[in-house]
């Protein structure tokens, strides 16, 4: 071949390669109806645990093992999409590029931005006991928080509510009872003073001020005050009250006050659960499966964290924040998908005995057994009953250690509309308290109220 | 014998009938059929990877996606980017960190390349060593100033200097004043390899007589790079100091990774940043996309009228 001949070659090979490539990006999966060849119905699934959870993997590939095997006519196809199944970055981008599995994981506070992106499919019809056998157990209060007038866009798998987590191992260093955590904040700043002093840059008490979770904090803060962040309607801000000064007073008062919650500041999720792992950390509020965070993700030891409730300011708490989270079905499934799905997820997420309440599987391994939640079924339920027993029976972590947690429940309020944008704003209030001895309460609450109010009136 | 001269040559050409025209055309194809094709490839990867994307955030920005239902909204992203409580916070810090990372991060390289340029051994090595932080990958750079420069416990590396020499101590990626100040630090550091080796490259494309001749004339160190140096690399000046700014106004992964997004009371919020809690965070790819534009019609007159000055003075 001549030269020229070579560079006509080239280039066509070129540009047949990009035409390949481009016809291969916009390859649509078959129009089968979910159906292969032999009728099976086939399903995606994501939040299947990454290779570093090599336990949680492993049950999670076993469960679908064990899953095909009682259903063979659905096959069930599972991606990972990061430890962290809903990043919000990587979850929006996923929305919007409409690249979620059939059947995906979400927040119970997603709703609003799945159902915008139209990607959701109303399974209301499909979820019953038939398809979820425990269906009439679960708690209504969950189902509820995935309901839009009046259809249902997700199953809940997993709820939470916040308390105060913290270390005994340092409590019984510092002197403190710690079978008897702090149940007020004045409680909570006492016994802060007397961890940090033991010095090794242990922090008394522990709070968040970035990435959106200081807003986070500051919310389950204000509802153990007996306050909110929203009015009613959502339309106007309601913070910039005495509760809201008496949350960033308490934070200040042990930060510049008492020096008691270490130099460094502007933490995030990762970053206070590093120091918590690390034996840095007093106490901080967070649900029980933090506990778990800490010791799988963050090599901590399960002995060493307990949990108390939320603390109040002169008593209990008044309400503290609860969340969750759930699986959405991707419109446009065939009824056996959505079926489907839903017999995988009542499988692996709400059978006492199966997938995640498998204790008797999780007993040995390095995940804790018998902490007080999920609490997925309606007390008194024959699911809920069942859970329990199993749990108590299989429990590998002492749970005495949060019997204060379970024996004082506090109400549970959910998260605002229009969460994200309004953490971030609040994320500076708590920022400045932390990091500014000069910092002036009501100038950073007005000027939060300010920007909130903006916020809703402007309707992002 | 009549000579008739050739009518032909008065007459108008004869209009191209379509048919030669396509002919016309095919050949031309034809005859540049590598060219066109080896076009076509890199039209379609800019027009796919950049000019689609462009095009379709600025319909987004004038598009709200509700319930699945999308609807043309007109100016209303705007207007609602623009009242965001962090919009004008957003821009000051960007103008603020563009102009002393202008200052720090465009002057030292220039230096530190006079500088290199005048050494007689070991140039390699330096030249190596200058680059080095270019090739860490940025993130990890960040995560070592972050952790361990910027530590504001006096266990950090720059407090304990400072402890050490008798200065006072910063709380610096927590303290509101130092926030940008610090990013510019760990960005400057990070990124001035890159100026430098294009420095040092046009540096050694200037005569060495040029030098010569103003030692001659008794011209100093400072006069020589005043008179000889900055002229000689003005061309070079001017582009890396456009780069430099269309980079710097898009400060993104400084706040992300140092301050954890916003920073001590919004002190770290740039509009790239702005623009990501705006699409990633906020259910608001709209409004995203409105910034988007509004930053890309910054920069672009900010890149006419400095082209448009530059190209006059030469």
């Amino acid at each position: 071949m001549s030269v020229p001949q070579y560079r006509k070659a080239a280039a066509i090979a070129l540009v047949a390669g990009l035409g390949l490539s481009l016809t291969a990006c916009s390859t649509k999966s078959s129009d089968d109806g979910g159906k292969d060849a032999a009728g099976k119905v086939t399903i995606t699934v994501d939040c299947q645990p990454v290779g570093a959870q090599k336990e949680l993997l492993a049950n999670w590939n076993a469960d679908v093992a064990a899953f095909e095997k009682d259903n063979p006519n659905i096959t069930i196809k599972s991606v990972s999409v990061g430890e962290q199944c809903n990043n919000p970055p990587d979850f929006t981008a996923r929305l919007a590029g409409g690249t979620m599995t059939d059947v995906f994981y979400g927040y119970m506070t997603d709703l609003s931005q799945v159902l915008d992106s139209g990607q959701a499919m109303d399974i209301t019809q499909y979820a019953n006991k038939e398809n979820v056998p425990t269906w009439d157990s679960i708690d209504p209060a969950l189902t509820k928080v995935f309901t839009e007038d009046g259809k249902l866009y997700a199953v809940p798998v997993k709820n939470y509510s916040m308390g105060l987590v913290y270390n005994k191992a340092l409590f019984k260093k510092a002197g403190l009872d710690a079978a008897n955590p702090p149940k007020t904040w004045a409680e909570v700043r006492a016994a802060a003073k007397k961890i940090s002093a033991l010095g090794g840059g242990v922090a008394g008490y522990s709070e968040y001020s970035a990435g959106n979770t200081g807003g986070w904090h500051f919310t389950a803060l204000m509802y153990s005050q007996g306050g909110k962040v929203l009015s009613d309607d959502g339309k106007k801000a309601e913070f910039n009250n005495a509760q809201g000064k008496q949350v960033l007073q308490n934070l200040k008062d042990m930060r510049y006050g008492d020096n008691s919650m270490g130099s460094r500041q502007l933490l995030q999720w990762g970053d206070l659960l590093t120091n918590a792992g690390a034996g840095k950390v007093g106490m901080f509020i967070g649900a029980p499966d933090a506990t778990q965070a800490i010791v799988s993700q963050f090599q901590g030891k399960y002995e060493d964290w307990a949990m108390g409730p939320l603390p109040g300011q002169d008593g209990p708490a008044k309400g503290t924040l609860g969340g969750g989270e759930g699986y959405f079905f991707k419109k446009g499934l065939t009824p056996e998908q959505v079926q489907a799905g839903l017999k995988w997820i009542a499988y692996q997420k709400l059978t006492p005995g199966k997938g995640q309440f498998d204790y008797v599987r999780a007993k040995p391994q390095n995940y804790p057994v018998g902490l007080p939640q999920p609490l997925l079924f309606t007390n008194g339920s024959e699911a809920q009953k069942q859970e329990l027993e199993l749990r108590k029976a299989n429990a590998n972590v002492d749970t005495a250690n949060f019997t204060a947690f379970e024996s004082n429940p506090v109400p549970i309020v959910g998260e605002p509309r229009n969460a994200q944008a309004i953490y971030a704003v609040l994320d500076s209030a708590m920022s400045a308290v932390l990091t500014d001895p000069k910092a002036n309460i009501d100038t950073l609450l007005k000027t939060a109220d300010t920007k909130v109010n903006q916020l809703q009136a402007a309707g992002s | 014998m009549v000579i008739v001269a050739p009518q032909i040559t008065k007459q108008p050409a004869p209009a191209p009938s379509a048919r030669n025209n396509r002919g016309s055309l095919g050949r031309k194809v034809k005859d540049n059929l590598t060219g066109h094709a080896f076009l076509i490839g890199a039209v379609l990867c800019f027009a796919l990877f950049m000019w689609f994307p462009m095009v379709r955030g600025i319909v987004m920005s004038f598009q709200r996606t509700r319930r699945g239902e999308t609807t043309w909204v007109g100016w209303d992203n705007y207007v609602r980017i623009v009242a965001d409580p962090s919009f004008w916070v957003a821009w000051k810090n960007t103008f603020v960190f563009t102009i002393l990372a202008l200052v720090l991060g465009y002057a030292l390289p220039f230096f530190v390349a006079i500088l290199l340029n005048e050494f007689r051994h070991a140039k390699g090595y330096l030249r190596v060593l200058v680059y080095l932080p270019v090739m860490l990958p940025p993130a990890s750079a960040l995560f070592l100033f972050k952790f361990y420069a910027y530590d504001p416990s006096d266990a950090g590396l720059f407090n304990a200097i400072l402890k050490g020499v008798g200065l006072p101590t910063s709380e610096w990626m927590q303290s509101p004043t130092m926030t940008i100040p610090a990013m510019v630090i760990a960005s400057t550091w990070m990124n001035m390899g890159s100026a430098v080796l294009i420095y040092l490259a046009s540096l050694q494309n200037i005569p060495g007589e040029l030098y010569e001749a103003a030692e001659l004339d008794g011209a100093g160190i400072w006069r020589r790079i005043w008179n000889v140096t900055i002229p000689q690399t003005r061309l070079i000046l001017a582009l890396l100091a456009m780069i430099q700014i269309v980079a710097t106004m898009q400060l993104f992964i400084e706040p992300l990774i140092l301050a954890n997004g916003a920073g001590t009371q919004d002190s770290a919020t740039s509009v790239a940043y702005l623009i990501y809690q705006h699409g990633f965070f906020q259910n608001d790819l709209n409004g995203a996309a409105a910034l988007g534009v509004i930053m890309l019609l910054v920069l672009a007159a900010f890149s006419a009228v400095y082209v448009r000055l530059t190209t006059k003075k030469d």
